[in-house]
């Protein structure tokens, strides 16, 4: 395995699961600090174990499917996810639709929380690991996509992808218990600009191999659709941007 | 039962956010698809080309329009 095939991999995965494993720390921590601890880490125990079997079933599921069919699928599957995310960065970029803001994100989850009544069931509050359970689980499904996703041109890929979404959920858990505070520090739109970028070129590359497209250059074609993508990208928060920018001039 | 179809929309809406961006997409993969079937003279550089400027293309056609219309909505208020 080179690391043309490794670097692409590995960096989507954790960058992907970085983003979403910030957004999961928030939910956490707002039912951990408004109901209590407890019943926010069984929640995300139970989410976690869900997210397992999930794999487990899935995971051998995929594999079953033939490789070229699995390509088409999977390519498809990235880039509507990968273009979804690179639109919203985009727009996020050129100031049409707000930033993604963890602080207010903590805000509206803990007066939520704070408004449900307390009915405590063997030592664990259903309400509070309902809401912990249901984050984790919907990161951790973005996330199991993502590596088995990204990994679906070889099953070989599938161990450093996984180690790459692990070192982020180990990363972002140091940070959270570290400052016991919503991570809004961390450049969230740039990184799902780079993790925008990077899908998607996977799509693309996913899904032309599915066609049975012979890419030039084969798995170094990866690293060229990305530059395209990141500079139409780039192009695409100045188009958006222009106008509101000359309007405001005048 | 909620909370299960609440999951099984946020797993669609992983995919689908905006449903002219998706469709446009998966229309242009589809004819490329059928480009490549339907002529025997497409090399698979043109072919993978012409589905990475599409998907470009699509990309910008999109964010320019909805940043068109949030701003005219914006206007509007």
């Amino acid at each position: 395995m080179t690391w043309i095939e490794l670097a692409p991999t590995v960096s989507a995965a954790f960058l992907a699961s970085l983003v979403e494993c910030v957004e999961a720390a928030t939910i956490v921590l707002a039912v951990g600090t408004v109901r209590g601890w407890k019943s926010a880490f069984v929640g995300t125990g139970l989410a976690l174990a869900a997210l397992v079997v999930l794999v487990l079933a899935l995971g051998p599921a995929l594999s079953q499917l033939p490789e070229q069919a699995l390509q088409l699928f999977v390519g498809i599957l990235l880039l509507l996810f990968g273009m979804r995310w690179l639109r919203k960065a985009i727009l996020r970029g050129a100031g049409i639709i707000p930033l993604h803001d963890e602080d207010a994100i903590f805000k509206s989850e803990t007066a939520n929380l704070k408004l449900a009544q307390t009915t405590e069931r063997w030592g664990v509050d259903p309400i509070a690991m309902a809401t912990a359970f249901k984050g984790v689980l919907l990161e951790g499904v973005e996330v199991a996509f993502l590596v088995l996703a990204v990994a679906a041109g070889s099953p070989a890929l599938i161990g450093p992808a996984a180690l790459g979404a692990l070192a982020a959920a180990v990363l972002v858990t140091i940070a959270a218990v570290a400052i016991h505070k919503p991570l809004a520090r961390v450049p969230e739109n740039t990184l799902k600009f780079a993790v925008g970028v990077l899908i998607s070129a996977f799509g693309i590359f996913w899904t032309g191999e599915g066609m049975g497209i012979e890419w030039p250059g084969h798995d170094l074609a990866l690293i060229g659709i990305a530059a395209v993508l990141l500079g139409a990208a780039l192009l695409g928060v100045r188009l958006a941007a222009a106008p509101a920018q000359t309007m405001e001039a005048r | 039962m909620g909370t299960l179809r609440a999951i099984l929309h946020e797993i669609i809406g992983l995919f689908v956010d905006d449903g002219s961006l998706a469709l446009a997409l998966v229309v242009w993969c589809a004819l490329v698809g059928l480009l490549m079937l339907a002529v025997s003279g497409v090399t698979m550089a043109t072919a993978g080309a012409a589905l990475l400027a599409g998907c470009v293309a699509i990309l910008l056609v999109n964010v320019v329009t909805a940043a068109r219309k949030r701003r005219g909505a914006r206007a509007g208020n």
